[in-house]
């Protein structure tokens, strides 16, 4: 490896003070690029949203403190209380992408011929863009022509109009949401499964454990891994769900498909006024709800680093 | 492995199991293909009623071409490609730094710095929303190419360290304190030992950055606005406003919009399911 270095003509220890620190300052000077691009465009926003949110602000003139009325106001909106079920719903369904996932890909590990190109085309929709699958599904759900009524018809039920009826909406769109996702977990599962000690699958075997209990107590346990990533990547997804509703609903009909993150949207910046300062505090609401889970994350990966 | 291979039971079960596979296929991307069969279909099927049935005649070229021809789709393709590949470029480079800095050496806060930039890509956009475009606009970059890549680069810094960092973790550090021996200085150390051994890393990274940047749409419509800065994720939007109910070409128009980020999967499928599955297994 070294021999392939260039002869090392660099400027002769001029200076042993840097000769001295090197070691301690290079880190600095790495991180410095990133650290300034971060908290310019990332760290510093997160407190001044924190500050916008005590304002009445439209985005071009005098900003009015206003103490805590946004979120007073917040407390009486009905609105705001729909769009946190709706992101209460998108947390608990989309968890269903990893039992999913993981069934698909318990399907799919076998070594017949083509499987990898199966694989492939089964991941297939997580590449895709969420504005494509949400264009995707709202014509399969559409009350006319749609493929999903095509087919209850044929079974004399329907037509069912999914995104124009408010019982439905919201768990119309996360499916479409879980499609792709589903497929996330899947890619991570096969993963996973690959690596599972074949040694200990066949003494487990020679044990007589098969089926669902080899699943729970010998293979589940080795993919504990790929489960923890399937579930930090699932709740991030779920909380940041904007694209589908955006393309597929635009929050109707009458609002009954919003969420946080849309609602927020929706307050700030569009034909409903640009209200900056209470979209900053519908934000800083769906953001503690975050952090809990950003905490729990962290909180793992500090355990995991300790014991490196 | 487990399941049993499927070598291992008997013929009827195996030959169910190859049946089942390409059923099973069609069943999962059924909305897809749906959309694939309409892109080729003539205007006449969709007055006529025959959503479902077999195309009247093959359109696939007529509908492409006026996709290509007839809107602004190249135009919003090629604002995604200049929005996309700078991102690509510009994280990826500095992620490179910070990783080999909180990867390679031993400082205090270094565990902090890097939990920052962790919980800092876990954030939801819309705490970012409101100072992210005010900044954007203060510097006169709003609906403009630049003010959308300078903005990706930050955030993808984050999740770039992360992966970068954890990368270099697992290279063998005797490499590096064996140069460190031999005199030689760090940043030499950084270019010419550390980097050539993270081309994988490189690779994956960036196929897996394009991909998220590309398919973008939240920030698409936050920071621009028009045809001469918008990416494609956005621009379908207006183009199909354009052909309101013309559902071939909606559907062509789609395909078109979805193609770049699956062509870049096919091509580039080990680096892409490496960078996806990092962490997934010990």
């Amino acid at each position: 490896m070294t021999t392939a270095l260039p002869q090392t003509e660099y400027d002769p220890p001029k200076s042993s003070w840097w000769r001295r620190n090197q070691i301690g300052i290079s880190p600095w000077l790495f991180l410095a690029p990133g650290i300034l691009f971060f908290a310019f465009y990332v760290i510093f926003p997160i407190f001044q949203s924190f500050n916008v949110s005590f304002y009445d602000w439209d985005g071009l003139g005098d900003a009015e403190f206003v103490g805590v009325e946004n979120y007073q106001e917040l407390y009486w909106d009905d609105a705001f209380y729909t769009s946190l079920w709706n992101n209460l719903l998108w947390l608990v369904l989309y968890l269903l992408a990893i039992p999913g996932g993981l069934f698909i890909a318990l399907f799919l590990n076998q070594t017949v011929t083509g499987i990898r190109l199966y694989k492939s085309l089964f991941f297939f929709p997580f590449v895709i863009s969420q504005v494509v699958v949400g264009l995707v599904f709202t014509w399969f759900y559409d009350p006319t022509f749609g493929l999903l009524n095509s087919i209850i018809g044929t079974f004399g039920m329907g037509p069912i109009n999914v995104l124009g009826d408010e019982n439905y909406v919201t768990y119309g769109i996360i499916l479409a949401g879980l499609w792709p996702q589903t497929a996330y977990c899947m890619i991570l599962y096969l993963t996973g499964l690959n690596a599972v000690d074949p040694e200990q699958v066949e003494a487990a075997r020679l044990d007589g454990a098969k089926g669902a209990r080899m699943l729970w107590y010998v293979i589940l346990p080795q993919l504990k891994p790929a489960t923890f990533i399937a579930f930090v990547v699932t709740i991030i997804g779920a909380l940041r769900s904007f694209d589908l509703i955006s393309i597929m609903t635009n929050g109707g009909p009458f609002g009954e498909s919003r969420v946080l993150s849309f609602y927020m949207f929706e307050v700030a910046l569009s034909e409903y006024g640009f209200r900056m300062g209470y979209g900053a505090a519908i934000a800083v609401v769906l953001f503690l709800i975050m952090l809990i889970f950003i905490a729990y994350f962290l909180w793992s990966m500090y355990q995991e680093e300790r014991t490196r | 492995m487990f399941p049993k291979p499927i070598e291992k039971s008997s013929r009827t079960w195996q030959l169910t199991y190859q049946g089942l596979l390409p059923l099973a296929l069609i069943m999962w991307l059924l909305p897809l293909l749906a959309v694939a069969v309409f892109s080729i279909k003539p205007e006449a099927d969709f007055t006529t009623g025959n959503y479902w049935g077999f195309p009247s005649s093959f359109e696939g070229f007529n509908n492409y071409g006026r996709v290509f021809f007839d809107s602004d789709m190249p135009r919003y393709l090629l604002n995604s490609v200049f929005i996309t590949v700078p991102t690509v470029i510009g994280a990826v480079a500095l992620s490179c730094m910070t990783g080999f800095a909180l990867g390679i050496y031993k400082f205090k806060s270094n565990l902090w710095i890097f939990f920052m930039f962790v919980a800092g890509n876990f954030v939801p956009f819309q705490i970012l929303m409101v100072p992210v475009r005010d900044l954007t606009l203060d510097m006169g970059l709003y609906n403009t190419k630049l003010g959308l890549v300078l903005f990706h680069v930050a955030f993808q810094t984050g999740f770039c360290t992360l992966f970068m960092r954890n990368f270099i973790r697992a290279l063998p550090f005797e490499l590096i304190e064996a140069a460190r021996v031999e005199g030689i200085a760090e940043w030499r150390i950084f270019v010419y030992v550390v980097l050539p051994l993270m081309k994988p890393a490189i690779a994956a990274l960036s196929v897996l950055i394009f991909t998220f940047i590309w398919n973008d749409y939240f920030w698409a419509i936050v920071l621009t606005q028009g045809v001469e800065s918008q990416p494609v994720t956005a621009g379908i939007t207006s183009f199909n406003a354009q052909f309101r109910a013309a559902y071939h070409l909606m559907s062509a128009g789609s395909i078109v919009a979805a193609l770049p980020p699956v062509a870049m999967f096919f091509l580039m499928q080990k680096h892409f399911i490496a960078g996806l599955t990092l962490g997934a297994v010990k």
